[in-house]
């Protein structure tokens, strides 16, 4: 980390535990949990948000003088759109079936709360450099937690990858199969993906006392 | 038939929050008290009902493929579809400063109540789901894209007040501490989306609902039968 100062690197590493986007901020849910049944799709909707916050608080960062305060949220909202823009029409170019699947969650990176969050929390107020460095932060923070969770649901759910079979063949009762494991088709569903992240933050919390909410 | 077939399938089996996950954010964080919860669930409830409709009308005479043509034959072939990201959010973010200013002009008792939600909701998920939503099923007409927008809304309100009033009494609860706060609203919120899932059955499409059609067919005929015997046996009873 020579690269960066000890306060630039706070801004990178805060948000990835202690001040994660998901878990104690609460930001950035809504699109968060219906694409994590597998682990593909989490990963490309992590790296379709690290672009648009990295790039969009760099945008905002320099606007951030000349924008009028009662139209921010207009000003903010079609930075994000264009950004969104690209970011579909590149899936659509290099994965399509990726894209179908993902269908209208990446447009709702748009008004994910955690690009509108961190623009008027950060990027309104603060230098390009360190803007882009809370965006690309925040934006890791978000896709560790999309990961974890789409890791297990995966996992437990399909007993497989990124599409790997990697407990065994189900149907041929090879691997753990042959001890009687089953996939748990629940984990698939929309619903456990809440308690996944319920639990991620019971994890967290227990670890870390200081975190733990008054009521 | 098919617009309650729309009112009953947005509310419960296609529950803006249970389902989807749209609008978490807000759902997650004006859930603490009741009467705020209704608050932003009325404002919901009356963005949704304006924009969804109004994004139908981009959608069908701007966007789409061959959308177009009403401007003359030249322009059959544009296909605007991939600005509809930008024009949904500015429409919804102009439709909702619109919003703001006629109830503060005309129900300032309305504005008061909706406070600060009205500005907030440009920035729900919801709201833009709603349109994305509208626009991939396919929606086929005006009257059913207002269907849609007003009983999506209905959804989530009811999705807000319930959670809502869960928090409300789970505060007299022994929460395990690291659980209090966010962690139980969502193993909560998972909790009730399970419940949600049962009613996945109520309103099936396609070929199941043309075979659970003869079937009712079939126990109709039935109880006619049913019915004739006892009436059979009555008028037997009677002349004994």
């Amino acid at each position: 980390m020579a690269l960066l100062s000890k306060k630039d690197s706070k801004l990178i590493l805060d948000p990835l535990a202690d001040n994660n986007p998901i878990t104690i901020q609460v930001l950035g849910i809504c699109s968060a949990l219906a694409i994590t049944a597998q682990l593909k799709a989490s990963i490309v909707m992590s790296i379709s948000v690290i672009f648009v916050m990295g790039v969009g608080n760099i945008v905002i960062s320099l606007m951030r003088n000349i924008i009028p305060s009662k139209i921010r949220i207009i000003v903010q909202l079609v930075v994000v759109a264009t950004l969104v823009i690209i970011v579909d029409q590149v899936l659509k170019a290099f994965s399509y079936q990726l894209s179908k699947e993902l269908g209208a969650f990446i447009g709702l990176i748009i008004t994910n709360c955690i690009i509108m969050g961190r623009f008027e929390a950060f990027a309104l107020g603060n230098g390009v450099w360190r803007s882009f460095l809370d965006g690309i932060g925040n934006a890791l923070g978000y896709g560790v937690i999309l990961i974890i969770v789409g890791f297990f649901r995966e996992l437990l759910g399909s007993g497989t990858l990124l599409g790997f079979p990697v407990l065994g063949d189900p149907i041929a009762k090879s691997g753990v199969y042959s001890i009687g494991y089953e996939n748990n088709g629940f984990m698939l569903l929309a619903p456990m993906a809440l308690i996944v992240v319920g639990i991620i933050i019971w994890v967290q919390r227990s670890r870390n006392k200081a975190l733990i909410e008054e009521n | 038939m098919e617009h309650l077939e729309l009112f009953f399938k947005s509310i419960f089996v296609d529950n803006m929050v249970f389902a989807t996950f749209l609008g978490m954010c807000s759902y997650l964080a004006v859930s603490k008290k009741v009467s705020t919860a209704v608050g932003l669930g009325a404002a919901v409830i009356f963005v949704l009902t304006v924009t969804v409709p109004i994004n139908w009308l981009l959608d069908q005479y701007i966007l789409q493929e061959g959308a177009l043509t009403w401007l003359g034959a030249e322009y059959a072939d544009y296909d605007l579809s991939f600005l509809s990201f930008i024009l949904f959010i500015a429409t919804i973010a102009t439709m909702v400063q619109l919003v703001e200013i006629v109830v503060e002009r005309f129900s300032p008792a309305l504005y008061n109540s909706l406070g600060i939600f009205l500005p907030l909701i440009a920035v729900n998920c919801a709201i833009l789901g709603g349109s994305l939503f509208m626009q991939s099923r396919e929606i086929e007409s005006f009257a059913l894209a207002l269907n849609y927008g007003f009983s999506s809304g209905i959804g989530w309100f009811l999705a807000i007040l319930a959670i809502a009033a869960i928090r409300e009494k789970i505060r007299y609860s022994n929460v395990p501490a690291p659980l209090r706060g966010l962690g139980i609203t969502f193993i909560i919120t998972g909790l009730m989306a399970i419940g949600f899932m049962s009613f996945g059955g109520m309103l099936t499409g396609g070929d199941d609902a043309a075979k659970e059609e003869s079937d009712s067919a079939a126990q109709v005929e039935k109880v006619i039968e049913k019915e004739t015997e006892t009436a059979q046996a009555a008028v037997s009873d009677k002349t004994e």
